[in-house]
């Protein structure tokens, strides 16, 4: 958590000085008076007032503020609705056009997803898993690799041959893994480096 | 697109002070120069140009919306 010491002729104004080097409202910050200071007799005996300034850590939030941010670039205006969980953060955008946060694949919404973890996880110690999806999308994706992958077990039992697909993220793979789990005809299994690892599905 | 870009790289670096993104147009697309702090060159590179490539991602979704071919390069 970043934290300021400042020191100025009142405590208001040490305080001031230090919300401004952070950057952040007061909602926003610890404030810890150090020494009140005197302003002493006729400028006699006075003393400086001393504060301690320190950022609240509220990822939740810095990860709202960066996509807001973002999004404006876009030239769209969605509604971004956030829940959080433990150790995850969710946000969802719903609205008009939000498919341009989407791309190819998802391509758009993980490059955000992935910027987003970065700005939120920067110099804190309590890592936050940070799940973006638009308009559903995350659930549409993974039932789509879900058939996609009990099509190409069908065709592996068909033609006694292993499919190899496309690239794909580990996420992903993890689904079809997870989908061919339970099929006693056929194995995964993952081959390459990444960002270029593809499952191979063959016959056991 | 010069904001976006600026706007990313500011909120991942240590020195937001020292990001300054350059616009130089070509014939057929904008290309946008980032400059970070020498320190902060990782963290706008990262393992394997992981989170250069997240940025560029970004960017040429956003100026799609435009019909524009957008290149970031960090230099």
């Amino acid at each position: 958590m970043k934290s300021v010491e400042k020191k100025a002729k009142t405590v208001e104004e040490a305080i001031e000085m230090a919300l401004k080097e952070l950057n952040i409202k007061k909602e926003q910050a610890i404030i810890e008076i150090l020494e009140e200071g005197n302003r002493g007799i006729l400028g006699f005996m006075s003393k400086a007032a001393r504060v301690r300034v320190t950022q609240k850590d509220n990822p939740g939030q810095r990860a709202m503020e960066f996509l807001e941010g973002l999004v404006k670039h876009f030239k769209i205006n969605p509604k971004i609705e956030m829940f959080e969980e433990q150790d995850t953060i969710n946000i969802r955008f719903e609205g008009k056009n939000v498919g341009a946060l989407i791309g190819k694949h998802g391509s758009t919404l993980d490059a955000i997803q992935y910027l987003t973890s970065l700005v939120v996880n920067r110099g804190v110690e309590n890592y936050k898993r940070i799940i973006l999806d638009a308009e559903g999308y995350r659930k549409k994706r993974e039932e789509a690799l879900e058939r996609l992958a009990k099509n190409m077990a069908r065709r592996v039992k068909e033609t006694k041959k292993s499919v190899i697909l496309e690239p794909m993220l580990p996420n992903e793979r993890r689904i079809i893994h997870t989908a061919l789990q339970g099929d006693s005809m056929v194995n995964t299994r993952s081959i390459g480096e990444e960002p270029h690892r593809r499952v191979v599905i063959s016959l056991k | 697109m010069i904001e976006l870009v600026e706007y990313i790289a500011k909120a991942l670096v240590d020195h937001p002070e020292n990001v300054t993104v350059n616009q130089v147009e070509g014939e057929q697309s904008i290309i946008l120069e980032l400059k970070v702090d020498p320190e902060d060159m990782g963290k706008v590179i990262g393992k394997q140009g992981r989170i250069a490539k997240a940025i560029r991602t970004v960017v040429k979704a956003a100026a799609a919306k435009d019909g524009k071919r957008v290149v970031v390069e960090i230099i």
